[in-house]
């Protein structure tokens, strides 16, 4: 999947908590979660960010509870990837299993701001800033996650065998 | 080829002699767990997939996060689960009045066992490394995919042995320790790690072990896995009825860092807003006024913990600018509490006393924080917002800080409270 898009730029350690309050746990309808997606942190999240737009953040993205609301609202706001120096586990596996990309770039996202623009080529892994010219290439997945990422999640990959 | 405890499970139920870290595998599962707020997406997506539950004897379905329901919203997730349970004959399915805390109750009712493989749709499933299990949280899908298989695939995780010398101080128990832990390695010192325990572990009770294994998500871990000895024997042999086979490391087993705890000179410790690793001496602090204390959850619901907060509140008075919310983590633990005449001591102090729930843990329902307000907790988590509103603060605490703090109106360590009597 080839991507360009404006970046949302927050910090290390957003945990899903932020990502979606537990007030708000008491539905999974993606639409409604993403109303609410960030508003911890960022009020201005929902209201404003456009299909397409890319989420960065800092080390240990998505910490915290298991709650795959988190990707799902984050998915539903139209953030077709999310690029992180690196992400919790859980987070991280629920990204592929719901077909979200999740770039892992390590200490190279420091050189990614807030409203830069990016092209994102998810299967390359391959990120170019558009705005100050660097690149930078995430980590492969391991083949067999791969394989579920290529089927848009891991309920499409079961249904596949 | 030495093993850990983790990769000797992970072999197990991969069908596989050996495995070795980074390894990638795909597992049998001995039980698949969700609660009210995962289960119904669970199991939405799991009906997608279209085929039975691949076997209703190891399903547990726990309505335990906002229930008993606090809003129409929350009841309708409810009954989805319910429904869903009924339907599919789902063995441990619990109602209200018969449920607890997820995890509390599944190693009280001996659901889990030593050696055994579990996922659960919630992050706190590594508590159940306590009793030698290797569980660890997964998201909806992950869940969906294990109702539908009995299978979920796996990244043999590293191993942080984290070794432990001394003797457990008076008034210092297992949140101590997993706090101490998490402030020396960071909420991301153990990020695809497992973390297993050697050395002197028979000065934990099972109950500081619980607490141990329950947080060591909060270092970023995959588990948290305890070998198996006496104390853990004389725990299960009571409650597990089935067939189970522990596991112990190998002696030259790989691990990719020791890190080393001294219980001996432990301190009482809270972790700061807003993140678990902010862990400092409480008696470092100064005076911090505080509006609220909830003790209970997952991590310190057990019935050793409401003796811990008994012991400080006897005879004594929540302080009269804070709300403190004792809640038993099992139907067994509050009739217990009861029978010790804890629960007479918790509302002659002034404290609320609730039937089991997550509720106010994960800012649910049963103690919200208003703006500006701190609450004293033995829960496992203080992000920001997480127990209410976002400018709200949590400490995380031991039940022996969380009940002296209820007394004094700031936190405080269990000395200033209780002296040096016994």
């Amino acid at each position: 999947m080839k991507i360009e898009g404006k970046v949302w730029r927050y910090g290390d350690n957003i945990d899903t908590d932020v990502i979606i309050p537990a007030r708000y746990l008491n539905t999974f309808d993606p639409a409604e979660l993403a109303k609410h997606c960030m508003v911890d942190i960022d009020e201005t999240f929902a209201a404003n960010v456009k299909a397409g737009d890319i989420m960065v953040g800092g080390k240990n993205f998505g910490c915290g509870s298991s709650r795959e609301h988190a990707p799902v609202a984050i998915k539903a706001s139209g953030i077709p990837v999310v690029i992180a120096a690196s992400f919790a586990r859980i987070f991280y596996r629920n990204g592929i299993n719901i077909g979200l990309p999740l770039l892992e770039i390590g200490d190279a996202v420091e050189k990614i701001s807030a409203n830069d623009v990016l092209r994102i080529d998810t299967s390359a892994g391959t990120i170019e800033n558009l705005t100050t010219g660097d690149t930078f290439k995430a980590q492969p997945l391991p083949p067999f996650v791969q394989g579920i990422a290529d089927a848009g999640g891991l309920i499409n990959y079961i249904k596949s065998r | 080829m030495p093993m850990t405890m983790s990769e000797k499970i992970l072999a197990r139920h991969a069908g596989l002699d050996a495995v070795e870290a980074g390894q990638l595998v795909i597992c049998d599962l001995d039980l698949v767990m969700a609660n009210d707020v995962t289960g119904p997406p669970s199991i939405k997506e799991f009906e997608k997939i279209g085929r039975p539950v691949f076997d209703p004897n190891k399903i547990a379905l726990i309505p335990d996060h906002f229930q008993p329901a606090k809003d129409i919203k929350s009841a309708d997730l409810a009954k989805i689960m319910r429904d869903f349970a009924r339907k599919n004959k789902i063995a441990h399915y619990y109602e209200q009045g018969r449920v607890g805390i997820e995890h509390v109750i599944l190693p009280e009712f001996g659901i889990v066992a030593p050696g055994m493989l579990i996922i659960g749709a919630d992050s706190h499933t590594c508590t159940y490394g306590a009793v030698n299990a290797f569980s660890t949280g997964v998201g909806t899908t992950d869940l969906a995919v294990g109702l539908a298989t009995g299978k979920a695939w796996f990244k043999v995780p590293e191993a942080i042995n984290v070794h432990l010398t001394g003797k457990k101080p008076k008034n210092i128990c297992g949140k101590d320790v997993i706090l101490t832990l998490i402030g020396r390695i960071g909420v991301d010192g153990a990020l695809y790690k497992a973390l297993e325990f050697t050395g002197a572990v028979s000065e934990l009770s099972m109950t500081d072990r619980l607490t141990i294994s329950n947080m060591a998500i909060e270092a970023g871990a995959k588990a948290g896995v305890f070998p198996f000895d006496e104390v853990a024997q004389m725990y299960v042999a009571r409650r597990v009825k089935k067939h189970f086979e522990p596991v112990a490391a190998d002696e030259d087993a790989k691990y990719c860092a020791t890190v080393e705890i001294n219980l001996s000179e432990l301190k009482p410790v809270v972790a700061l807003p807003h993140l678990p690793e902010n862990v400092k001496p409480v008696d470092e602090l100064g005076d911090i006024k505080i509006n609220q204390v909830v003790i209970g959850s997952c991590t310190n619901g057990r019935l050793e913990d409401l003796g811990i907060a008994a012991g400080i509140l006897r005879g004594r008075k929540v302080h009269p600018d804070v709300r403190c919310i004792i809640i038993p983590g099992s139907q067994e633990i509050y009739k217990e509490a009861v029978n010790c005449h804890w629960i007479d001591i918790f509302i002659d102090a002034g404290c609320v006393v609730s039937c089991p729930t997550c509720g106010p843990c994960l800012g649910g329902y049963m103690g919200i924080l208003s703006a500006g307000e701190r609450c004293v907790s033995t829960t496992n988590r203080n992000f920001r917002g997480r127990m209410g509103h976002v400018d709200s603060e949590v400490y995380l605490a031991s039940p022996f800080v969380a009940a002296a703090s209820a007394v004094t109106g700031k936190i405080s360590t269990p000395d200033e409270v209780i002296g040096h009597e016994d």
